[in-house]
């Protein structure tokens, strides 16, 4: 088993016997993905189908044109619960990998570590493994729970379509992943810095900041997100994410974790 | 083993240690003494590749701090001053952790190895948080061996340990030295030095001696040797201070102590001088002085 296995393996022998941690990872996805499958029925039982023309001109933006009012209306409120879906791989790295350093520095093992060969790369890589793979874990399963929910919910049809558009699917896939990555190493970053694992979650946890912004961006009407919009944030993701792995690696100093953190 | 040349660290302003220019030898127990602050702790980090030096140089293994961390690291085993176990993992899968770090060939076997050796098989796959201090220790001691280090550095090993712990994991050291391994022991306890080490350096930011006890004792001190008389008084003790050999002589109730290089050489003379001046002499024998004594004049001095 090579070093950043063990890494790995160690990371989540510890940090999934905490309750916090594995509330998060597996409550949040859940709630996610129910709830607005929770809307999607209660809404269609509503019944509405008249034609979307009546619905405001910010709802028509986003629907398809054979959509009924009702289905668009499900479309638009489903639709900002999606953006909140992208709070899971933001969320849950912010659990996991904002205790990785800081935990260690608690526990006094991050001497006995570094004094191994392990070098610093196979550390931070081992590390952000740890906290990326279960949330994009979650993030996809959730999505899963979603899609096939959403499809039996609307029998297939026109709103399905929509919803499991490639505009979701790049989101999830693609954009999860990217944000994943981003919040971990801005996790690791904070908890280079700080002596405490409650304050690292909590500085970490602006992280969801940016995502908080694009949820009111579109229900204010600002813009409306689409798939090269979405593809454009990808972009945007890996070039930070790069800067981010820079700045994490730079930042983790092994002679000043040991001789100035007390 | 171990050879560094001007060895320094500076933290900013504060110089933690100042041209350290040592050898520990292949097979032998260093005791590195000092008192708290004194940079004991920054010198192991140096010497293990934790931190990097601000000058000189050391060679750790036949490899050189700052150019071949990595190799040092994976050649040399250490014991850090507190255990730093993970307290909610077991035991077993502690040890199993660090055996793939250093990358153990077998290292299920390695664990079971010393788990055995140190007694704590039976516990397993009981949590490292549930153990008491010593078990820790032990626990961090085993750690420490997995991957057979031919070099170990202990700082501060029974640090915190009850007097039976302290005395388990003196009697592993005792092992490990008869197993031929170098020890680089960093420790303030004095007592553990005196009966564990070959050799002794006294730091404090700077290296301020290194030699082994007994010759420590004797460059300080020289020897001393008590007569036990049947009366005494000052006079005796200005007659045996008159002569040549004698560094100090004083009495003490009925005793008179002597302090001298060569006492097989010079004790029948003092012998014959005192029953020239009368004493009735009971006893002789001689008295060590205690490392602490010696530990406490360097530092004094220094």
């Amino acid at each position: 088993m090579n070093k950043i296995q063990t890494i790995v393996k160690k990371e989540w022998a510890e940090v999934f016997k905490k309750r916090m941690v594995l509330f998060s990872v597996i409550f949040l996805p859940l709630f996610l993905s129910v709830l607005p499958l929770i809307i999607l029925y209660s809404m269609g039982s509503m019944g509405t189908n008249s034609a979307n023309a009546e619905l405001p001109e910010q709802f028509q933006q986003i629907c398809k044109t054979s959509m009924t009012a009702g289905q668009c209306m499900q479309y638009y409120i489903v639709s900002e619960f999606l953006i909140m879906f992208m709070l899971i791989p933001l969320f849950i790295p912010v659990n996991i990998a904002s205790y990785s350093i800081v935990g260690e520095k608690t526990n006094r093992s991050l001497e006995p570590l570094l004094a191994t060969p392990i070098t610093t790369g196979e550390l931070l890589t081992g590390k952000n493994l740890a906290s990326v793979i279960p949330a994009i874990l979650a993030t996809w399963i959730g999505f899963g729970i979603f899609a096939i929910g959403s499809l039996i919910i609307t029998g297939g049809g026109v709103l399905a379509a929509a919803l499991l558009d490639p505009m979701w699917l790049i989101a999830i896939f693609l954009a999860g992943p990217l944000m994943a990555v981003l919040s971990v190493n801005f996790s690791i970053m904070v908890s280079s810095r700080v002596n405490d694992p409650r304050v690292a979650e909590q500085l970490s946890a602006v992280i969801i900041l940016p995502l908080m912004a694009v949820f009111f961006g579109q229900i204010a009407g600002l813009f409306i997100l689409n798939s090269t919009l979405i593809l454009i944030m990808c972009i945007i993701l890996l070039v930070v994410d790069v800067l981010m792995v820079y700045l994490a690696v730079r930042l983790f100093q092994r002679e000043n974790i040991l001789t100035r953190w007390k | 083993m171990i050879r560094t040349e001007n060895l320094s660290k500076k933290f900013d302003a504060t110089l933690a240690v100042d041209s350290l220019t040592l050898q520990v030898n292949e097979g032998e127990v260093f005791g590195f003494l000092g008192p708290n602050g004194a940079g004991k702790t920054t010198t192991v980090r140096m010497l293990t590749s934790l931190i990097g030096p601000t000058s000189g140089s050391a060679i750790v293994n036949g490899f050189s701090v700052g150019k071949q961390d990595t190799e040092i690291r994976r050649t040399v085993g250490i014991l850090t001053e507190t255990p730093g176990m993970y307290d909610n993992l077991s035991a077993e899968f502690n040890l199993e952790i660090y055996a793939n770090l250093y990358e153990v060939k077998d290292p299920k076997g390695q664990v079971e190895k010393y788990l055995r050796m140190l007694g704590l098989w039976d516990r397993r796959q009981d949590e490292a948080g549930t153990f008491s201090k010593g078990m820790k220790q032990k626990l961090a001691v085993a750690r420490s061996l997995l991957h057979e280090p031919r070099l170990l550095f202990l700082d501060e090993p029974t640090a915190a340990l009850d007097p039976e712990a302290s005395h388990l994991v003196h009697d592993f050291i005792a092992e490990l030295r008869k197993e031929g391994r170098t020890i680089f022991l960093c420790t303030h306890n004095l007592d553990e030095a005196d009966r564990l080490c070959d050799r002794i350096g006294v730091f404090k930011t700077h290296l301020l001696v290194v030699d082994s006890p007994t010759n420590l004792r004797s460059q300080l001190f020289g020897r001393r040797v008590v007569f036990h008389l049947l009366k005494s008084d000052e006079t005796i003790a200005t007659a045996i201070r008159a002569m040549p050999f004698v560094r100090e002589a004083k009495v003490i109730e009925n005793k008179l102590l002597v302090n001298l290089d060569e006492p097989e050489i010079h004790n029948p003379e003092i012998i014959r001088a005192l029953v020239g001046v009368g004493a009735d002499i009971q006893f002789v024998g001689e008295l060590r002085h205690s490392l602490e004594d010696v530990y406490l004049q360097l530092v004094k001095n220094a």
